[in-house]
């Protein structure tokens, strides 16, 4: 069983010690023998370092800093959007614009005044990974793309910091411990990450706000528990969350023998470039400047002259219903079938919420043998920033 | 028959059911079934050499394939498939 018995001091250092205030604010730990002054005294003495103050990472600070944690480090270089407080708990309203990392400072301060917090205002890079982990005891994954979570992995194997992993899509969650000592890591589980554009985000296909919550108190669930030294680790095992059906199953996870990263003949050594490694270079942009395609200004003017155009709509039914230009709909992952709805011989401006599926529609429509069909660039998004801004955004 | 467990991601390319039996003597022929009867599964389990996609793992009950007989896995009755593709999602 994975503990950090091994890199934590029976002894109290004398920093680790409990003041009267801290011996009252602990005291539901304090009188369970799985704690303890002992392994409140643990706690105290840890450093946890959170990657993200998002969905996952709210209820990890929120929880690991009332809990006790001594010394917890945040990295994040967002800033807090409306979108967010759906599920983004550490955030308030009167927050929406700070910095992602004072809007936390502020909450985890107030709830616990001897919590020694350590905010970093940067992206999670090869550059600074190895360094930044070498200060902390264990990393709680709470990154929400491929690159990081390879290179939080990587750094983790490397630097022998175990990885408390969450994730989470829609109604579905996975939480793990990697990279212990004797347990597999993220690459055993996982050796390649999925092509570019074949799994959505949550920014593309939505998640339950409650889902970080359940996920994210797992990680700290976690945590705290190899903090301790106490019970069985996720270590070795991956449990799945599906909240829809309300179940939770795990499957076994092992150490693969030729993992890349924690193999026997591992091959890597140093941290390597993690955009390239997910095939993400230079894709960040959204896809669209490849294909024709006209402005919401232009289609607006076209709209006004009656000229005859006819709108299609590739996003899903229940987004129509949010906000929509009257164009006819067809989702992105239909139009195969239905294309035969489509009279070739008209203008056809092809829009969703940003641009990226409608791109991916006119490029098959191009190569189906249309050729008057343009990709609304910026997609509804942008006609209700720009020409309709009493229209919602999402 | 065996039972083939459809990840939320996946579903809406296999009839958004969240599950599908099919007839089949090992894991392999399952999938195979399986990609037969919802083909636009196809291009998210496999490459276009047809290999199983990296990020794709298939457990037979709680036990990874890889470590069992891969795709020649036979399958008893009431054996549960499940599929897990890497979910990145955490904010
Ligand atoms: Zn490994």
């Amino acid at each position: 069983m994975a503990t950090l018995s091994d890199v934590k001091p029976t002894e109290a250092k004398p920093e680790a010690v409990l003041s009267n205030d801290e011996i009252l604010r602990y005291s539901r730990h304090l009188i369970m023998p799985e704690v303890g002054m002992e392994g409140q005294q643990k706690l105290k003495a840890a450093k946890v370092l959170c990657i993200g103050a998002g969905g996952l990472g709210s209820p990890l600070a929120l929880y690991l800093g009332a809990a006790g944690v001594g010394t917890l480090g945040i990295v994040d270089f967002d800033v807090v959007d409306y979108t967010n407080l759906q599920r983004q708990i550490i955030h308030t309203t009167d927050d929406v614009g700070r910095k992602k990392l004072d809007s936390a400072a502020d909450k985890l301060k107030a709830i616990n005044p001897f919590l020694n917090l350590r905010t970093f205002d940067t992206k999670l890079t090869s550059a600074n990974a190895l360094e930044l982990f070498r200060e902390f005891d264990i990393i709680a994954d709470g990154t929400d793309n491929f690159p990081t979570r390879y290179l939080v992995n990587d750094a983790c194997v490397l630097t022998g910091k175990p990885n408390v992993y969450g994730s989470i899509f829609r109604f579905e969650g996975q939480a793990s411990v990697f990279a212990t000592e004797e347990g597999p890591c993220y690459r055993c589980l996982y050796p390649e990450p999925p092509p570019p554009g074949l799994v959505p985000s949550c920014a593309e296909g939505g998640v339950l706000g409650i889902l970080p919550g359940l996920i994210g108190v797992i990680q700290a669930t976690e945590t705290i528990k190899l903090i301790l030294g106490v019970g069985d680790s996720l270590a070795g095992r991956l449990l799945l969350v599906d909240a829809l059906g309300m179940k939770f199953r795990e499957l076994k996870l092992r150490k693969n023998p030729d993992c890349p990263a924690c193999g026997k003949n591992r091959t890597i050594t140093k941290l390597i470039d993690y955009e390239e490694f997910c095939g993400i270079r230079g894709q960040e942009e959204p896809a669209g400047n490849d294909v024709p395609a006209i402005s919401v200004e232009d289609l607006k003017k076209k709209l006004d002259a009656k000229a005859d155009i006819f709108v299609l709509d590739v996003r899903e039914p229940h987004e129509y219903q949010i906000c929509n230009l009257k164009g006819y709909l067809i989702p992105v992952g239909d139009l195969p079938k239905r294309v035969n709805e489509l009279d070739s011989s008209r203008e056809i401006i092809a829009h969703c919420r940003s641009g990226v599926r409608s791109a991916k529609a006119v490029n098959f429509l191009r190569r189906s043998g249309f050729k008057k069909v343009y990709n609304l660039t910026g997609g509804i998004l942008a006609w209700a920033d720009r020409i309709d801004t009493t229209m919602p955004k999402y | 028959m065996p039972q083939i467990q459809i990840p939320s991601p996946l579903r809406q390319y296999a009839g958004k059911q969240a599950s599908v039996n099919v007839p089949a003597a090992s894991v392999g022929e399952a999938l195979k079934n399986l990609v037969a009867q919802h083909p636009d599964l196809k291009r998210h389990l496999y490459t276009d050499e047809g290999k199983l996609r990296a990020f794709v793992n298939v457990y037979v009950n709680d036990e990874d394939m890889r470590y069992l007989q891969k795709e020649a896995t036979a399958l008893n009755d009431g054996d549960t498939i499940s599929i897990v593709p890497s979910i990145a999602g955490g904010c």
